[in-house]
């Protein structure tokens, strides 16, 4: 027996970056916002002080950050012939609980899309024609334009106080920035993060090989910053322990370190930990959203009614609860009908390790601290003589040199453990670079998400089920962006390389990114869309859906800055849009 | 620079050996050190709404007597973590290191007992793509494993793993990797994978998990630890960063422990 709550006007599902941009909007904007969320309160002081935090073995190897599959998780297939099992443990990617979010342990590698992302099918055909996109690819536009994403994304580096280097101000090119980027108004808010020894070399490589490469936009603060909400931010000190780790310093920007220090003041701003939310509640005519249900931490359920829902959690946890709740039709891939759960993508990730002479002194660096090239990345180059669609970026990134996971590269050849490999450690630790690429994933008919027949959570409610493979043309082209790399690599006038290839089926065992897309996806079309272009459910209008659930297929870019952007653009249509007028923004 | 953590409390260590001679657990050992008054020597973050706020938080290892592994267990993970990380001219074995009480403290705790996974069945081997498919937390794996393996090597060469020549040890650590020694209900790969793992963890986490001894993990590879501020030794283009390794401890605080080094 749930025991019921008084009303309030707005309920966010999860306490991460969405949640926390929206409800600071919304609850600016006079609204009553209340934020549930399933994790633990947690704040830099005294959660992520720097005199226990900088520990590889209990964040990055025992996951202390993350959220925990023994309360829920999703089965995972290659193919629909195939019998979904759990996941265990964590392994692939890496979703958060608590104050915070993912928003808490990520990088702060902070790119926008190219404007030709956002209408990727429009654009491929017009240029390579409607054949060039291959059978069982089911790519789309996203109902949104850069132009009009452009000023969101301004917010949301602002926010962060993102150090970069521009490449193009309002069409003006801007020298040592990234040539490709769409215009953007203004630079960015930061200069780029101190150099590392290694994106320095990678610097002089790429050029080299003929490439224009540009410093990484980083949410990591080169200077003191104080953001427009009056929040100020220290300078980033190096330390090597961003990603899968939370910041002690102040200075890589999160929920934490951007909005919950004005966000905690808002009278009209209120968030409950410890709260899963299990079902979003509806009307008969499964047309209106009456509210939430949620256990708390002591396992007693409570129903909260709200006039607008909105779901903030990480991407798979959004469309799980869409289908556990029926908004919108779930999809099916036999027919290729509905649409909750279709058009699940990823990204394909690959690197070659170069193995060099110089000492390089790995541990000091920063989770966005990067020099990458982009002209392999969107549609930057001709892929007609290449046969696939979609590319990505080639970075070389110093983030740390953390012994156990991060800085183990050893050359083509060393034996897998004993004294050989010990030797090989020893002598690579400080002399290997590592030169990343970071792949678009396209959809497909065959990569969904959909309710699991037989494995069940905490609740009993049943799992998420993932079925999800790589395609011939995303291998294709990652095996381009490896070689790639490797003419860089190979420019560095190195001992040795060694390609890390991406081959074979997708597997959810060795870490590869925590870029899940899609599921909810936006658009024009509600057959092929969840959600309209302002991120509301086309089925039940007085529900938003926030993060990259909404993708409906993936970019070679972190996407993180999308993410920001897609919920300013969303809070502004609420506040400027929907609250006037609540109901369907667009017509279905 | 950064300020080095609160020591852990020594001297109080010594009191508490001196007054209970038959030996306390670890637990009853930190227990009796509460008693005592000294956790205020302790850092804040150990005892303190850490424990609730965050989770799995840490337990430094401050004695050497096993919580989980019984004494069969100890030889082999002794043996075979030392076939995996041998002793040479660049540094210590393993075990040497640490790393068998290092894998004893994280099987007792939250990862042995696979607090974190979801282990609801049914179970099905699945695809290699389907990860970790084992119906057994890492505690148990290790307990049935090592029992499995000293079996066959005590049928197929008259004596336990960690007595048998260092080649044999070897070719019986390869044929587990790939899946090829035939143990009864036992899966070998899955557990080689966490062997192989847990011995690289105890090898280069932080010293106050009881591997990484002296920091010679660190000490192998030139990695400083947790030295927080790099703002301006990042400038110097490829020179050698001099100065020694400290953990989230501290640099000291371990040697000071009876029996360290």
């Amino acid at each position: 027996m749930s025991t019921r709550l008084p009303e309030v006007e707005v309920v966010l599902v999860g306490f991460g970056w969405t949640a926390a941009i929206v409800g600071h909007e919304l609850a600016t904007a006079g609204l009553k916002v209340l934020a549930l969320e399933r994790g633990v309160d947690r704040d830099t002081v005294p959660d992520f002080a720097t005199t226990h935090i900088q520990d590889e073995l209990r964040y990055a190897v025992r996951h202390a950050l993350f959220e925990k599959p023994a309360r829920e998780t999703l089965t995972f297939r290659n193919s629909a012939d195939q019998t979904a099992l759990p996941m265990r443990h964590l392994g692939s990617f890496f979703p958060a609980a608590g104050v915070g979010g993912a928003g808490v342990h990520w990088n702060g590698q902070t790119w926008r899309f190219l404007p030709t992302d956002f209408t990727i099918r429009s654009h491929t055909e017009q240029r390579y024609g409607k054949r060039f996109i291959p059978d069982g690819m089911t790519i789309q536009d996203w109902g949104v334009t850069y132009e009009e994403l452009e000023p969101y994304y301004d917010r949301f580096e602002y926010l962060c106080g993102i150090s970069g280097q521009a490449g193009n101000v309002q069409g003006t090119p801007q020298p040592g920035g990234n040539p490709f980027e769409g215009p953007r108004a203004r630079g960015y808010p930061l200069p780029p993060l101190a150099r590392s020894f290694g994106t320095v070399k990678f610097d002089a490589a790429a050029r080299e090989a003929g490439f224009k490469p540009f410093p990484c936009p980083a949410a990591n603060t080169s200077q003191p910053y104080r953001n427009p909400l009056g929040v100020q931010m220290g300078v980033c000190t190096l330390c090597g322990y961003c990603e899968w780790f939370a910041c002690g310093n102040n200075s890589k920007s999160s929920p934490q370190t951007t909005i919950l220090p004005v966000l905690r003041s808002n009278p009209n701003f209120s968030y409950r930990t410890g709260c899963d939310v299990t079902r979003v509640l509806v009307d008969k005519a499964a047309k209106r959203a009456t509210g939430v249900t949620y256990v708390d931490a002591q396992g007693r359920e409570f129903e909260q009614p709200a006039q607008l829902v909105i779901l903030c959690a990480f991407a798979q946890h959004n469309v799980h609860l869409m289908l556990l709740s029926g908004i919108g039709r779930p999809y099916d891939p036999q027919t290729g009908t509905g649409v909750v759960g279709r058009n699940y993508a990823y990204q394909i990730t690959s690197s070659v390790d170069v193995f060099q002479d110089d000492i390089t002194n790995p541990y000091m660096g920063a989770g966005a601290l990067g020099q990458a090239i982009d002209e392999f990345n969107g549609d930057n180059f001709d892929h007609g003589p290449e046969g696939f669609i979609g590319g990505g970026y080639i970075a070389l990134w110093t983030t740390g040199g953390r012994p156990i996971l991060q800085q183990t590269g050893v050359p083509e050849g060393t034996p897998k453990w004993g004294e050989g490999w010990k030797k090989a450690r020893a002598e690579s630790y400080q002399r290997v670079l590592r030169i990343a690429t970071h792949g678009s994933v396209m959809s497909y008919r065959d990569a969904w998400l959909d309710l699991d027949p037989t494995y069940r959570d905490v609740y009993g409610n049943p799992l998420l089920r993932m079925t999800f493979d790589f395609h011939a043309n995303e291998h294709r082209m990652s095996s381009f962006l490896t070689d790639k790399a490797a003419l860089i690599a190979q420019a560095m006038k190195p001992r040795s390389i060694k390609k890390n290839g991406r081959d074979g089926h997708y597997s959810i065992v060795p870490y590869q990114t925590t870029h899940n897309t899609g599921g909810a996806a936006m658009g024009d079309d509600p057959s092929t869309s969840a959600v309209n272009r302002y991120l509301q459910s086309w089925d039940v209008p007085n529900v938003f859906v926030l993060g990259s659930s909404v993708f409906p297929q993936n970019a070679g870019y972190n996407p993180t800055g999308t993410v920001g952007a897609l919920a300013y653009w969303a809070a502004d249509a609420i506040k400027q849009r929907y609250m006037r007028n609540p109901g369907p923004l667009v017509p279905a | 620079m950064r300020r080095s953590p609160p020591i852990p409390p020594t001297t109080a260590t010594a009191d508490v050996r001196a007054l209970s001679p038959g030996g306390l657990t670890r637990r009853a050992w930190i227990g009796v050190i509460g008693a005592l008054g000294a956790v205020a020597a302790w850092p804040g973050w150990l005892l303190s709404r850490a424990d609730a706020a965050m989770p799995d938080t840490p337990r430094p290892v401050v004695d050497e007597r096993y919580d989980h592994l019984l004494p069969a267990e100890i030889a082999f993970l002794d043996a075979a973590t030392s076939r995996l990380i041998p002793a040479d001219d660049l540094g210590p074995s393993a075990a040497e290191a640490g790393v068998t009480v290092f894998i004893d403290r994280q099987l007792a705790g939250a990862f042995g007992g696979a607090a974190r996974w979801y282990m609801q069945g049914p179970w099905h081997d699945g695809s290699e793509q389907q990860g970790y498919q084992v119906h057994a937390t890492p505690a148990q794996l290790y307990r049935e494993a090592i029992r499995a393996i000293d079996a066959h090597c005590r049928a197929t060469e008259s004596a336990a793993f960690a007595a048998l020549p260092a080649a044999r040890q070897d070719a019986l650590l390869r044929a587990l990797e790939k899946g090829q020694l035939q143990l009864p209900a036992v899966h070998g790969k899955a557990f080689f994978a966490m062997l192989w793992q847990n011995t690289q963890e105890g090898y280069f986490a932080d010293p106050m998990y009881g591997g990484n001894r002296g920091f010679v993990g660190w000490r192998l590879v030139g990695f400083p630890g947790p030295r927080y501020n790099y703002v301006e030794a990042i400038r110097r283009f490829g020179q050698p960063y001099d100065e020694p390794p400290v953990g989230v401890l501290g640099r000291d605080w371990r040697r000071r422990q009876p029996g360290m080094t």
